[in-house]
């Protein structure tokens, strides 16, 4: 739709370029703040007639502090652990209830997946409360299995739901093919519909797991002792004591924990895409 | 062969050939559909009962109780609901709540469709644009919402430093500092953070729009604002509907990005249902009082569902 007439190019220039420059710079600057803040030595950052924006003094220290006075290299595994493992289980719940709600004929079929969509839209403001007596009932409180079995329950209806289209897109025909050669069904559904849905699963466990690797509340109200935190309460409540805030540890910090998602994130955009829209379509 | 037999739960009959043994039992219950579908929907049931009905019918007796922390709770009635309505810090929450959810999700829709539509042109690092634009909502919302907390630092606030340098303002601004100006600081990483979100699904349903259509409508005399409004919204209205009920949704239960930001400060101003009900739940410690708070998220959220299923019926 290019232009090729001068003033339709500058006319591009206020109508595209601008607009789109400074969306993308406001989109990332907390994001260069985040860096500049961590690699500049306290002396500038406590300093206001220090130019903010860039540093001559580049430094590791606020990394090594980092690891020094607080546990992160536990959290980074408590945090890596317990979002493998809820995504493994919300995997494979959602898969297997996916495919039923897709593809078998029950009396039920309607209502069990409305009632999953229901449960998808329930947000964990409302039921962290009485889900803090049920994890203290069970014994959970303050392991890693308290968030590892409550975190399914956003992710098993996210998971479900985007399974269930996914199968619905798969032609019904090449599996009557292999019930037609004698295969049982579940000899179907194992070899020939879960494969097919390779690329789905991956888009679900992709957001499945920066799901995980981000959930905040439940991680706040179950998990206590330092050891036992993920990232973002680790870097929240450890590096914050009482009015102190440690600035150069808690952006470096904050770095340290955004960059796996953003990683993994960015070797799987489109899957993530799709799961994202996915997600909404239903 | 035999194809009709494939999809009913009559047994197949065609001879059983190809398979070198008699089926047992279990298999064969596991060829009727609704014994399988038990089966395959069994997992996903039980922890959804468990960690979902389970609490959420806790959560209606803990409300109607007295309940606090270590100490089994008493029936008080609706007495949890009639201090709630006599609470000021409760009632600034609950139209903070009203507030930051729809000033939040309105302007997310707003710049969200613009994103959207300066998306959909072609133009060079398209990919590594629309990848980095979603990087806002992919990290935690926790680390992202720390970096905006120091750039909203009483001393130390960027924005202060180039408002000063620049010469508009000679005086600190203290960003958090205010109930009114807190909020608005709320209500900006809101949409920072869920702005991608509607650029991204947006994108999705403008690039499903025949362009065929905006070329007759060309062609036709309307201009690009015409073009947009008549021909783009209407195409795009079900998926920009959906968006913005599952943000409503979201937005309406944030807990961390406020909590995290103010605390629900300064002076309890900022609070919104999520943040009030751990504050009375969790660090004092009254966890009836607290569920009670909860539940008022409660007809919002089923209004929001109703509305959305009965128009995904509709639109079946």
């Amino acid at each position: 739709m290019a232009t090729p007439k001068y003033g339709g190019r500058i006319k591009r220039v206020f109508t595209f370029h601008i607009p789109l420059t400074l969306m993308v710079g406001a989109t990332l600057f907390p994001f260069y703040w985040m860096v500049i803040t961590a690699i500049r030595p306290d002396s500038e950052l406590y300093n206001v007639k220090s130019n903010p924006f860039f540093t001559l003094h580049p430094t590791i220290k606020h990394f090594q502090d980092l690891f020094e006075l607080t546990m992160f290299a536990q959290w980074a595994w408590n945090t890596l652990f317990i979002a493998t493992v809820s995504t493994g289980i919300s995997l494979f719940c959602g898969l297997l209830a996916g495919y039923a709600l897709a593809r078998l004929e029950f009396r039920w079929a309607p209502g069990l997946g409305t009632l999953i969509f229901i449960t998808y839209l329930v947000p964990p403001t409302l039921l962290f409360i009485p889900l803090g007596d049920v994890v203290k009932t069970f014994g959970l409180g303050d392991t890693p299995w308290a968030v590892i079995l409550t975190y399914p329950t956003f992710l098993i209806p996210f998971c479900t739901w985007l399974l269930m289209g996914y199968f619905k897109t798969i032609p019904r025909e090449i599996e009557d093919c292999a019930r037609i050669d004698g295969a049982s069904r579940i000899q179907t559904m194992v070899r020939i519909s879960f494969p097919l849905a390779v690329p789905g699963i991956l888009s679900a466990g992709i957001f499945a797991f920066t799901l995980s690797w981000n959930e905040f509340l439940y991680a706040l109200v179950f998990l206590h002792s330092p050891q036992q935190k993920t990232i973002p309460i680790g870097v929240f409540t450890e590096l914050v004591r009482g009015d102190v805030f440690y600035w150069g540890p808690l952006m470096a910090g904050a770095l340290l924990g955004s960059i796996p998602v953003a990683l993994v994130y960015s070797f799987f955009v489109e899957h993530y895409v799709t799961a994202l829209t996915g997600a909404v379509k239903g | 062969m035999a194809r009709v037999t494939v999809a009913t739960d009559v047994p197949v009959a065609v001879p059983d050939v190809r398979r070198p043994r008699r089926p047992g039992r279990l298999s064969e219950l596991l060829e009727k559909q609704h014994v399988l579908a038990g089966v395959l929907l069994a997992p996903t049931l039980a922890i959804l009962l468990l960690f979902i009905a389970y609490p959420f019918v806790l959560g209606i007796w803990l409300a109607v109780s007295d309940k606090v922390v270590g100490r089994p709770g008493n029936f008080v009635g609706l007495d949890n609901f009639r201090v709630n309505l006599n609470d000021s810090i409760f009632l600034r929450a609950f139209q903070n709540t009203f507030i930051y959810t729809f000033i939040a999700t309105a302007l997310k829709l707003a710049l969200g469709m613009g994103a959207a539509l300066l998306l959909n042109h072609h133009f060079r690092f398209k990919r590594i644009v629309r990848a980095s634009m979603l990087l806002p909502w992919i990290v935690p919302t926790v680390l992202s919402t720390l970096a905006w907390q120091w750039m909203f630092d009483a001393t130390f606030s960027v924005f202060n430093w180039v408002l000063m340098n620049v010469g508009i303002i000679s005086d600190r601004i203290l960003w958090l500092g205010d109930g009114v100006l807190a909020m608005g600081c709320l209500i900006a990483v809101n949409v920072w953070r869920g702005m991608p979100f509607f650029a991204i699904t947006l994108l999705a349903g403008l690039q499903t729009v025949n362009p065929d259509l905006h070329e007759a409508a060309e062609i036709d005399g309307a201009n690009a604002w015409q073009r947009f409004w008549r021909v783009t919204l209407p195409l795009i209205k079900p998926i920009m509907l959906v968006v913005v009920l599952f943000s409503m949704i979201a937005t309406f239960a944030d807990f961390q990005l406020i909590y995290v930001l103010t605390r629900g400060g300064p002076y309890s101003s900022t609070h919104v249902f999520g943040t009030y009900a751990y504050e009375i739940a969790m660090r004092a410690a009254k966890l009836g009082q607290g569920a009670s708070i909860s539940l008022f998220l409660f007809p919002f959220l089923l209004t929001v569902i109703v509305f959305q299923l009965w128009y995904i019926r509709k639109s079946d």
